[in-house]
């Protein structure tokens, strides 16, 4: 059988979900970003709920999500995506509404909205794209930036005696009574890249469901800013940012969120 | 044991040559081609398309959703 006669639609796997748009994504080549972005699009599909999901997009590499997928969008002012997201729900709440956000947006300039949405339990999705790292601008230390990693404003490294400690903050996340779901996941190979995609689903039915806050934090790679090729900047990934950041679920409750107060 | 044949197409313009599909494809399928697309990147293509057993990877990692994949089940 030759590969002629196997390309026909009727032995289609896998394809392009049509809810991701035809615009080319900005993102630098093998950047996280763009598996995420394909994740919640094909979840959305497959909910088929492409008319009631509302996405919040980040100042951040991610500034311009909504040109990638093909739902209602908001932009937000740099870290106030929660609190948008907040609004937006509470005036719709038969919406979808999710918040996308990288490291710098949701945990330094954005933590108070953070921890406040997530605190007040409101029920929105906030998928949190951990790099490590302000990709956006040019690769600049965040919260998150592991100890000893150099970025553009630690080029020795980051000191934890001058710059204080990575910030695990989806753990102080789970710690809060708002929160019903927080999970640490990511997208490098195709085992975790299925796991995150049911991480994703859950999400969005917990918060259709009036549990609370859903945390979806991925751990990523900024292969520019880390200045690694995109594989090895995986490789790096794994070994380094999984043992400060290990994935899995934080916080799993089923129990109704007005019922928990 | 049922055996598997598949073939993928990729949207070569759409293609970063990021080269995680080449990295992820458990059969060494992909390989970079020396072509460039209008963009300036090497783009992947089926380098060994015998190969192919339509297990997706290739998909799942591609950042930018450049992959079709197809797949048949042979005798
Ligand atoms: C009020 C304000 N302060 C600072 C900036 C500059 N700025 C733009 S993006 C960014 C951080 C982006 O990092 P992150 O949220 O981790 O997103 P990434 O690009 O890594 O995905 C900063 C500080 C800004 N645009 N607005
Ligand atoms: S700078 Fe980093 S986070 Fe931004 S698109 Fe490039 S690789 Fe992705
Ligand atoms: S479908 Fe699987 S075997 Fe075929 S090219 Fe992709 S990764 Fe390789
Ligand atoms: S993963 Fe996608 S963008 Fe990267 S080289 Fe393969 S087809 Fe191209
Ligand atoms: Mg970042």
């Amino acid at each position: 059988m030759t590969t002629k006669d196997i390309i026909k639609p009727e032995n289609l796997v896998y394809g392009k979900t049509k809810l991701m748009t035809e615009n080319q994504m900005h993102y630098c080549p093998g950047c996280s970003h763009g598996v995420v972005h394909k994740l919640i699009a094909e979840v959305i599909e497959e909910m088929n709920i492409q008319d009631k999901a509302i996405g919040v997009a980040p100042v951040g590499c991610a500034v311009f999500a909504y040109n990638y997928i093909d739902i209602d969008w908001q932009e937000a002012a740099h870290g106030r995506a929660p609190a948008l997201a907040t609004a937006i729900k509470r005036l719709q709440p038969d919406k979808y509404v999710f918040t996308y956000q990288g490291d710098g947006d949701l945990a330094a300039i954005g933590t108070a909205e953070t921890i406040h949405a997530c605190n007040r339990g409101e029920n929105i999705v906030i998928f949190f794209i951990n790099n490590a790292i302000y990709g956006m601008t040019g690769g600049q230390m965040a919260p998150t930036t592991l100890e000893g990693m150099k970025t553009a404003t630690c080029p020795f490294g980051r000191n934890t005696e001058l710059n204080g400690y990575p910030l695990k903050i989806s753990n102080l996340l789970a710690e809060l009574d708002g929160t019903c779901y927080v999970t640490r996941q990511s997208v490098q190979k195709m085992a975790s890249i299925v796991r995150a995609k049911k991480a994703i689903r859950k999400a969005f039915e917990n918060s259709i469901a009036g549990k609370g806050t859903s945390v979806v934090e991925f751990v990523s790679t900024c292969n520019s800013g880390w200045k690694m090729s995109p594989h090895d900047s995986n490789k790096w990934m794994e070994e380094h940012m999984f043992a400060k950041y290990p994935l899995g679920d934080l916080k799993d409750t089923e129990k109704v969120h007005t019922e928990a107060k | 044991m049922a055996k598997f044949k598949g073939a993928v197409v990729v949207n070569t313009e759409r293609c970063k040559g990021c080269d995680l599909c080449v990295q992820a494809c458990p059969s060494h399928v992909l390989g970079l081609a020396d072509q460039v697309n209008s963009k300036g990147y090497h783009y992947s293509e089926m380098k060994h398309e015998d190969d192919c057993v339509g297990c997706s990877a290739c998909g799942y990692v591609c950042p930018d959703a450049c992959i079709t994949v197809y797949k048949v089940k042979i005798q």
